[in-house]
């Protein structure tokens, strides 16, 4: 048997080389289905490593206390909740105080400034005042190169320090050392504690131009008009709901609102940014498996029309094949491998060009996008399989053939 | 008896009219029988040399082959019969176009399953056997008919068969490659094949030692050659 199906490859792979144009034309619909499937899936793929794990830092066991919720798709909520009032920082003091489920409560205000030391200076990077629990809450970098983060006494007394990220500190310092050296943020001085690692870019952000200061700091330097957001890190990761539940209490008594009035705040969580995603992503798979499929259908039929060519052209083959002993299932193994191999070289163009895209778009787009050989298999194994459906209808018309009418064919 | 036909008819259904093209044939070939079938056109006697090549069924009418009858058969056994039992040799050689000489001469023994090494020794024997020995790799266009014509000889006798089939051989060839190809026939039967033929040319006929007449369907007439006379008295 497995000879039979090394000599019908052979075979194939002789008819596929007489007819190479015709073969890799008759490919093209396979080609662009492979292309739309794998492109799309890689891109998913991208964001799966890229965005997820970034979303995944925000950290399953931490609640944000926001002015609104992250995602707002509706422009009627939009309306609705556009007159809230700001988080100030004695929300975030209240809860600090009175929460209980909470582990540590950590107070996010932002906005973009100047930084600028004697006549080096870069313009609108990210502020973020907070306190000395910063790094381990939100996007934010995780480590620091050197010096030290924010103290709960730098925090307590506002004191005016500030910790850099890296692009700051090579921009600002091209050749001394930060610590201890003074940079003005805004219309003040401050004293640079510390200098983080370099994280490098995420979905188009740089986020190693983040200056970090004491969110009382922050309040003197820029006023305090600004939403605070306040994240609470939980004690135990299990009492998500409870904790949502205490949260909410706590503000609507902090906010003095009556049992019939609505929140006029938003808890947000992990999950919503997740929930989204998905969302997005289920409609890229919907995409996918829409323009594949069809694409895979016309490429199939125009195997199935080739095939049928190919069956007519080698009538009189067939015949001799018969007549010297080849049996309906030999022939119709023959015809199948061939409408499979045609497929196989539509799979093998589409990896290519998708990985070339794929390669292409994480190179010159923040979208990180990567190809897996997981997918790569079960793509090719998916088509090989169109190529049996599709070439079946003429393999079984080769195999039935008569050999004496297929002997007198002209 | 090798080959046994017993009251065989062909019809062809054209739909409108039907075509008898045998009308109650009977005829035994035994081992080493080297038989040549003439008529006419039209007479028959290729419908009667697919019969026997298991290429085609009788309508009505037995046939044994080897003293088992073709009629139980199924279509893989007698794809089996065709490939082992059976060698046959076309008129138009029926050679595969894109395959050189040895390739083609191999086609049998792939659908016989043998060793891919096997099968080039073998191909390479038959090959030498018909005078080849130097063409093995050429392909049919690069081929003489007469070459052509012991390639597809070569491809017929590989599988050792007990039949060598062969209708109107020399049919394509100018009269010299014609004898010559006959000769190739002549020492194949001297080394102990059945040999039959099918055939209008009377030079042909000559080299056989058994003359079958069909006519209209029917053997008009079953006869010793001159050949075949001489054979006998020895």
């Amino acid at each position: 048997m497995l000879q039979k199906i090394l000599e019908s490859g052979l075979i194939a792979l002789e008819a596929i080389r007489a007819h190479k144009l015709r073969a890799i034309l008759t490919t093209l619909g396979i080609v662009i289905g492979v292309v739309t499937v794998v492109g799309i899936i890689s891109i998913i793929q991208g964001l799966n490593t890229g965005f997820v794990n970034q979303i995944s830092n925000l950290g399953t066991d931490v609640l944000y206390i926001d002015r609104y919720p992250w995602i707002v798709t509706d422009g009627n909520e939009w309306f609705r909740i556009r007159r809230r009032p700001r988080i100030r920082e004695q929300h975030y003091q209240y809860i600090k105080e009175y929460s209980l489920l909470a582990d540590y409560v950590v107070p996010q205000i932002q906005g973009h400034s100047s930084v600028a030391r004697g006549k080096h200076s870069l313009d609108r990077v990210t502020v973020i005042g907070t306190n000395e629990h910063g790094l381990r809450v939100g996007f934010g970098p995780q480590d620091l190169a050197e010096g030290r983060f924010l103290s709960p006494i730098d925090v307590n007394r506002n004191r005016m320090v500030a910790v850099i990220g890296h692009r700051i500190a090579e921009t600002l310092f091209p050749a001394a050392d930060p610590l201890g050296e003074r940079v003005t943020v805004g219309s003040q001085r401050f004293l640079v504690i510390g200098v983080l690692e370099e994280q490098g870019n995420m979905l188009g952000n740089d986020m190693d131009s983040n200056v970090y200061m004491a969110h009382g700091a922050f309040a003197r330097t820029f006023g305090n008009w600004r939403s605070y957001s306040i994240a609470v890190k939980l004690r135990d990761p299990e009492k998500m709901e409870d904790a949502r539940i205490e949260l909410t209490g706590l503000m609507r008594t902090a906010r003095r609102l009556k049992p019939r009035e609505e929140n006029n705040f938003e808890i947000n969580n992990q999950d919503m940014l997740m929930n989204f995603y998905n969302s997005i992503t289920r409609g890229l798979w919907l995409t996918a498996i829409g323009i594949g499929g069809i694409s895979l259908l016309v490429g199939g039929i125009g195997i199935m029309n080739i095939m049928m060519v190919s069956v007519t052209e080698r009538t009189r083959e067939i015949g001799i094949r018969k007549a010297l002993g080849a049996t309906r299932q030999t022939i119709m193994l023959q015809f199948l491998i061939e409408s499979m191999m045609i497929c196989l070289v539509g799979v093998l163009i589409g990896m290519g060009v998708a990985a070339g895209l794929a390669m292409g778009i994480d190179k010159f787009t923040p979208l990180p996008a990567t190809i897996s050989a997981s997918w790569a298999v079960l793509g090719t194994g998916f088509v090989l399989v169109i190529g049996v459906l599709f070439g079946l209808w003429p393999a079984s018309r080769a195999a039935k053939l008569n050999p004496i009418d297929a002997l007198r064919y002209e | 008896m090798l080959i046994q036909l017993n009251d065989i008819t062909k019809v062809y259904d054209l739909g409108q009219e039907k075509v008898h093209a045998l009308r109650g044939v009977d005829l035994s070939i035994g081992k080493n029988e080297y038989i040549s079938i003439m008529g006419p056109s039209g007479s028959g006697k290729s419908t009667l040399m697919n019969i026997i090549g298991c290429l085609d069924v009788p309508t009505a009418g037995e046939y044994l082959l080897e003293g088992i009858s073709v009629h139980t058969m199924s279509d893989n056994d007698l794809a089996a019969i065709r490939n082992q039992r059976i060698g046959f040799v076309f008129q138009t050689f029926n050679l595969l176009p894109r395959a050189n000489a040895l390739h083609n001469v191999e086609l049998p023994l792939i659908y016989s399953g043998m060793s891919r090494k096997d099968r080039r020794e073998r191909a390479e024997q038959a090959l030498i056997s018909v005078g080849l020995k130097d063409r093995m790799k050429h392909k049919p266009s690069e081929l003489s008919g007469g070459q052509r014509q012991r390639v597809a000889i070569a491809r017929a006798l590989v599988n050792n068969p007990s039949i060598i089939l062969a209708d109107e051989p020399t049919g394509n060839l100018d009269s010299e490659t014609g004898t010559e190809i006959m000769e190739v026939f002549t020492k194949l039967h001297s080394q102990g094949n059945t040999i039959i033929l099918v055939t209008h040319e009377q030079h042909v006929m000559e080299f056989a030692n058994r003359d079958v007449r069909i006519l209209d369907g029917m053997i008009s007439e079953d006869q010793l050659t001159a050949n075949g006379k001489r054979v006998m008295q020895e």
